[in-house]
């Protein structure tokens, strides 16, 4: 079965969505970095759709989901490099990504994990 | 409208026809003689030609008034590209029109001698070639203007990039100042490029100022909001500035909620508050 | 409306959700529309290819391109022969779904296009066009 590959860097696990992905795959995406976050204790999570030709209320909602999931077992999710025509279009639908994180690039999202692990480390 | 039993059209238009190109490649060179540069006399002896072999051959086909007719398309496509041409190089209206309309003369001279002293036929005749040939220059026209308003509106563009720049104040920080008053399409093109801007340039911030702007409606005002609602899910911040008590009273009254957006008086503030953002103080040289 | 220039979809299963998307888009491409409005229709016809297989049970998607004098655009028709919706008012709202989802769909989909039309019949199926205009 098709799937999307989940790496790891350190406290963060890192996916790129690089398909148009039908639903089932984004619900098996979901559950199995449900999954991972908790085998490999993970502190963040970190999913770069810069090549995701457009977001719809379904995985808008799914980003949500894995957002909120992942909170819940301690690990903190960015999104990185949605594209201006993507987000235009999601702020049209209505759909806000309440409590996800956002960064422009990958680069700006670990930086962004990395300060708040720490900052959640010393608590 | 079909052609009378007694009608030399065809006839003066045929292989041995009696229409002469070279006095109409003449007189058409002689109407746009004061500019000649656009263009050469062989490249309108050529346009001449082809215009007249390709209506010859829709008249041989069917004597058909309507333009709109597959008779006709092969001719339609030729000035279609004639007109656009045309435009491009800076010609008038009249001028393109003049292409077709001066065919008449040439046209008529031909069959005022074919038919001889048969009046009643060689008058229906003009009338049928009048109407035809009216429709074919008012099509030029038609095409060339569609040409000129492709061109004023790519320039209308050029403008709006040249008068809403976006300026890079910092790395990471960019600003677009606002001149003038919005209409929501203008509005929605800049805040489009600036969200490209964004992503290009990987800024964190941008400061939209609108100290430049005298009023906002509430389509305005709603673009304004949604693209730093747009800005926020690409992981930037945008900053608004330069709000006037006018503005403010508007955007109050429309009910435009402004909620979480921070807002700074000057453009100096909202710079300030980037510098805070990114992580930058600014310290006075000691000694200074 | 040119249907020359048309093709039909099946909707029966989350793989079509895909192909219509792809098609709609593959169409867009060919019509040059902006990157913006492509974005906008296919994210409409995904809302509203989903909303055919979930709620209609399955059903067709046209994808078309149109022509309004010398403006082309591009027209997606989603018909299916499911339940029908009962208070299209209703549905049509922000925030009101009938299943599990945000009910952003029909609200939605109507904001990312210039023509929204919707008529369904209770028992019979739901008919939704939507057009972009390029
Ligand atoms: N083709 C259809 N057949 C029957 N009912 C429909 C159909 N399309 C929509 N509906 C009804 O209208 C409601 C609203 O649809 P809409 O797409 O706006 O929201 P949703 O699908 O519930 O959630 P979302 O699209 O945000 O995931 C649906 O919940 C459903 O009850
Ligand atoms: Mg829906």
């Amino acid at each position: 079965m098709e799937r999307i590959p989940i790496l790891r860097m350190g406290d963060v696990l890192l996916v790129s969505i690089q398909v148009d992905m039908h639903d089932r795959l984004a619900q098996t995406l979901q559950e199995e970095l449900a999954e991972r976050v908790v085998k490999d204790r993970a502190r963040g999570v970190l999913i770069d759709i810069s090549v995701l030709e457009i977001v719809d209320s379904f995985i808008g909602r799914l980003l949500g989901r894995i957002a909120s999931i992942s909170r819940i077992l301690d690990a903190e999710t960015v999104i990185v490099g949605m594209q201006p025509a993507v987000s235009i279009t999601l702020v049209e639908l209505g759909i806000s990504l309440d409590g996800v994180r956002t960064a422009l690039n990958v680069e700006r999202g670990m930086e962004l994990l990395a300060s708040s692990i720490s900052l959640r480390t010393q608590e | 409208m079909g052609l009378e039993s007694n009608s030399k059209l065809v006839e003066v238009l045929g292989e041995k026809g009696r229409v002469s190109l070279n006095d109409w490649k003449e007189a058409q060179w002689a109407a746009i003689k004061i500019r000649r540069e656009p263009i050469t006399e062989e490249e309108l002896y050529r346009e001449a030609s082809d215009f007249m072999s390709l209506f010859q051959q829709a008249v041989k086909e069917a004597f058909l008034s309507d333009i709109r007719d597959p008779v006709w398309l092969k001719m339609r496509e030729m000035l279609s590209a004639l007109s656009i041409s045309r435009a491009r190089r800076g010609f008038t209206p009249t001028e393109m029109a003049t292409f077709v309309l001066s065919f008449k003369q040439p046209l008529f001279e031909a069959l005022k001698q074919a038919h001889g002293t048969d009046s009643g036929a060689l008058l229906s005749d003009v009338w049928m070639t009048t109407v035809l040939l009216d429709k074919l220059g008012l099509y030029c026209v038609e095409e060339y203007q569609k040409t000129r308003e492709a061109i004023i509106s790519r320039q209308q563009k050029d403008l709006l990039e040249l008068s809403t720049p976006v300026v890079q104040l910092w790395p990471g920080v960019l600003t677009l100042p606002l001149i003038g008053t919005l209409d929501s399409e203008r509005t929605q093109l800049v805040m489009e490029r600036l969200l490209q801007k964004i992503v290009d340039t990987g800024s964190q911030i941008a400061i939209i100022d609108i100290t430049g702007v005298p009023t906002v409606d509430t389509l305005v005002a709603q673009h304004l909001m949604k693209t730093i609602a747009a800005a926020h899910l690409m992981g930037a911040e945008c900053f608004l500035s330069g709000i006037s008590p006018q503005i403010a009273q508007t955007v109050v009254h429309l009910g435009v909620k402004f909620g979480d957006i921070v807002t700074k008086a000057t453009l100096a503030d909202a710079f300030g508050l980037a510098l805070k953002r990114i992580g930058l103080v600014v310290i006075k040289k000691s000694g200074e | 409306m040119d249907l020359q220039s048309s093709e039909t979809l099946q909707i029966t299963c989350e793989e079509d959700l895909v192909r219509v998307r792809q098609a709609t888009r593959a169409r867009a491409v060919l019509l040059g529309l902006s990157l913006v409005n492509l974005t906008k229709i296919v994210t409409a016809a995904s809302e509203l290819a989903r909303n055919t297989l979930t709620f209609g049970g399955g059903g067709t998607a046209i994808v078309a391109t149109v022509h309004n004098g010398d403006r082309p655009g591009l027209r997606l028709i989603f018909e299916d022969h499911g339940p029908g919706i009962t208070d299209i008012e209703l549905a049509m709202k922000d925030g009101y779904t009938g299943g599990k989802g945000l009910g952003l769909g029909l609200g939605g989909s109507k904001r990312l296009v210039n023509e929204f039309e919707i008529s369904s019949r209770v028992g019979e199926g739901t008919r939704v066009s939507i057009t972009r205009w390029k």
